[in-house]
């Protein structure tokens, strides 16, 4: 909820800031709203968890304060590295595949072809299912014994794919990025279509070919898209969570376990409401700094000279 | 969930992770059932509230206590709430923490009990047997061990025993011309005389981790008797350090180097009953579970267990080792607490509805009627009218004759030193930790 209110009253403020100072009053008015829920439910409650990061707290007795131990446990405990580095191991590797392939297929769809726009339809399907039934559907097809691969009979598909660390590693990669392709080859679409005609049609009387336009006018024209798509994908991967825990929870041994999920077993499994306290502020303050760094990469003031004669 | 996640992605929300931060917070603090809170919030007299677990067959036994006590008790009635297992488990450790439980917490005992009852949430009921002896001694003795915590009693045992057997194939057996296993011994050299015939030795759900856990449990009280898992559960300074720990834990990575396990096993899970259908249909040869699973199995595959195909046993003893043969594990019992912040008048209710209504015959029989034993002496006789006379007088036999009845360790242990516990042995299973570096883990979240 807290997400769904934050973007509201920034983009309150900017549409502020954009039109006539003399409307900006009933504009900031209507911002009231959701900078309530924002309040409410977003900067409370993270109050409170940095709060109870430095307390002691079983999630049943009393609170007590234990100054800075919840922290010294967790940067000491060799499993936040770990966890760490899974979660950008996934962040990375689930952007690397997701934005090749959201380019293409974007681009591909971008076209005004009936066949295409119906390809578009199927495309999308995986958007609608939710994680849950993603996971255990996939669970189920690559069950060794009972899943595809058993069923078909086919070597290739019947390995220990949960089992193994880099398969399950690359499994978690593969059904994120089928979940999430879509949604950003959508965004891709959009500002494909958003790319002057013009542009194009100049390239071809000086006679560039279709993989050069590609190159030339295509790539650069989507640089803000990227921006936004990349930003979207690698915040968004931070918190990855129900897909994880249904698929392998965390496993095998501790290979699939992002820092969610070890906030999550921590909190609500080991009954370590400090420790999950303090992991949960450092997700947030990676959150921060990634998505700070993917704003200062886009250049912000830059966007508005994309358009012709860029 | 879904929603919430979608609109997560769709917005450039630059808290994003702050959500999850703020889910934490939002769960911990006051999330509360607000639609069952009224039987022990509210406190209207004459109500007591009671919350257990959905699912067939205990669901419908646990329901229709509830409702022959109702109709017994027109003026004092229980109000019932059902929750799935994973969500009860978060669910009423927010409830209690809130001061929203139910008058009747339905749980496991062992270590989850000890955190409600050092937060002082249920009642101490050692006063309340000492004066109903009848209400005690009916029950198995051993039940009682989950409940008692500091030589104190804070639940009343329910339900039936299910302790941990090791059931076989037995057309498998007859296939290779092998006998089940007397010894580990005997255990170990099955294991190459299966697989050479294109079969499993035995079926693992190794994703669900408690399921690997019941290896080692019966491992450590074969190998070392009962007493090496006992002082991990008094908080003795590295006790899993012990020589015999180390013995048992060789052994286990032993048994997964021989290929005991069935190929692939970290990636299925029990929950989904895969586990048990390797040993059905003729994948695996035999499987370590619990007694509850048999009645899975007449389920899922009722013409194999018709034909007298499932066999099953106690575990083996190991060779030179240690412990009491008889000595088994699982679950004692189910255990049944009170609410200390319920009111006097629900206390009541609460107390009768465990003298009058919990294991009444007619409940007892539903139990028996579905496979199980329920944690009443002299049921012999009914068990043996039953349709599954011979499995039940097997069940009441391993638990009745067991000199040991230990509680299964990840409920015995508080929750954070469980967590740790399946953890490493996830990683033990998988070879990536030594038994020694297993131990020293373990030894770092003792008394814990």
């Amino acid at each position: 909820v807290s997400t769904t209110a934050a973007p509201a009253v920034m983009r309150g403020d900017t549409r502020a800031r954009g039109s006539s100072a003399g409307r900006s009053g009933p504009v900031a008015w209507m911002a009231l709203p959701a900078l309530g829920f924002f309040i409410a439910f977003g900067l409370v409650p993270l109050l409170g968890v940095f709060g109870l990061s430095f307390a002691q707290w079983d999630g049943i007795g009393a609170i007590h304060p234990a100054g800075f131990s919840s922290w010294r446990a967790v940067l000491k405990d060799p499993g936040l590295p770990h966890s760490l580095w899974v979660t950008f191991l996934v962040m990375f590797l689930s952007w690397a595949v997701q934005t090749p392939a959201s380019i293409l297929i974007g681009v591909f769809l971008a076209g005004r072809q009936r066949y295409r726009e119906i390809l578009a339809v199927l495309y999308f399907i995986p958007l609608l299912l939710s994680s849950a039934a993603i996971a255990i559907t996939y669970k189920a097809l690559l069950d060794p014994n009972f899943g595809l691969g058993a069923g078909l009979h086919i070597g290739l598909l019947t390995q220990d794919w949960l089992g193994k660390e880099k398969l399950a590693l690359g499994v978690v990669i593969f059904v994120v990025s089928w979940q999430f392709i879509p949604f950003h080859s959508l965004i891709y679409q959009g500002g494909v279509r958003q790319i002057p005609t013009s542009m194009y049609e100049a390239a071809e009387i000086d006679g560039a070919g279709r993989v050069r336009q590609f190159f030339s006018i295509t790539l650069p024209q989507l640089k803000n898209t990227i921006i936004t798509s990349s930003t979207l994908m690698t915040v968004g991967s931070l918190t990855f969570f129900d897909l994880i825990f249904v698929l392998t929870g965390g496993g095998p041994g501790d290979a699939t376990r992002v820092l969610a999920l070890d906030m999550y077993k921590l909190g609500f499994q080991a009954n370590l409401m400090g420790p999950a306290s303090a992991i949960a502020t450092i997700l947030v303050l990676v959150g921060l700094v990634l998505a700070l760094l993917l704003r200062r990469l886009g250049g912000g003031a830059a966007a508005g000279s994309q358009l012709e004669g860029a | 969930v879904e929603s919430m996640f979608t609109s997560r992605r769709n917005f450039l929300g630059l808290l994003a992770a702050g959500g999850a931060a703020a889910g934490l917070a939002a769960c911990g603090g006051n999330s509360g059932p607000k639609s069952s809170s009224g039987g022990a919030a509210g406190g209207s007299s004459g109500s007591a509230s009671y919350w257990y677990l959905t699912g067939a067959p205990g669901e419908g036994i646990r329901t229709d206590t509830v409702k022959r006590f109702n109709a017994a008790n027109p003026n004092t009635q229980i109000k019932a709430t059902t929750f799935q297992n994973d969500a009860y488990k978060t669910k009423i450790k927010t409830a209690i923490g809130a001061g929203q439980a139910p008058t009747i917490i339905w749980g496991w005992g062992g270590g989850g009990l000890k955190t409600f009852a050092d937060a002082g949430q249920v009642e101490d009921l050692t006063s309340w047997f000492a004066q109903n002896p009848a209400v005690k001694n009916r029950l198995f003795q051993s039940s009682f061990d989950a409940a008692t915590i500091n030589g104190k009693i804070y639940a009343m045992p329910a339900e039936t025993v299910q302790p941990i057997v090791l059931y076989y194939n037995k057309k498998l057996f007859d296939k290779v011309g092998a006998q089940p296993p007397q010894t580990w011994g005997d255990l170990m050299a099955l294991v190459p005389k299966f697989n050479s015939a294109g079969i499993a030795p035995f079926s693992l759900g190794g994703q669900s981790r408690w399921t690997n856990m019941m290896w080692l449990e019966f491992l450590f009280d074969r190998i070392g008797g009962g007493q090496v898992f006992q002082a991990v559960f008094n908080g003795e300074k590295n006790s899993w350090s012990n020589p015999d720990a180390i013995k048992a834990l060789t052994e286990m990575q032993n048994l997964i180097k021989a290929n005991g396990f069935i190929k692939g096993f970290s990636s299925i899970t029990a929950d989904s009953n895969a586990d048990q259908a390797l040993l059905y249909t003729g994948k695996a040869a035999m499987m370590l579970h619990g007694s509850w699973v048999y009645g899975s199995i007449g389920t899922l595959a009722a013409d194999f267990v018709k034909g007298g195909n499932l066999g099953y046993m106690s575990f083996p003893p190991v060779d030179g080792g240690k412990g009491d043969p008889t000595d088994t594990v699982g679950n004692p019992g189910q255990y049944l607490s009170i609410s200390s912040k319920a009111t006097a008048e629900q206390k009541d209710i609460a107390k009768k509805f465990f003298t009058t209504a919990v294991l009444s015959d007619a409940e007892s029989k539903e139990w028996i009627d579905t496979g199980s034993v329920p944690i009443v002496k002299g049921t012999d006789s009914v068990l043996a009218s039953s349709k599954d006379a011979e499995w039940l007088k097997f069940v009441y036999g391993v638990s009745s004759g067991a000199k040991q009845f230990a509680q299964s360790w990840d409920q015995a242990l508080s929750p954070t030193a469980a967590e740790t516990l399946l953890d490493n042995i996830a990683k033990l299973f998988q070879m990536s930790v030594s038994p020694q570096q297993f131990a020293t883990n373990m030894n770092q979240v003792i008394g814990k």
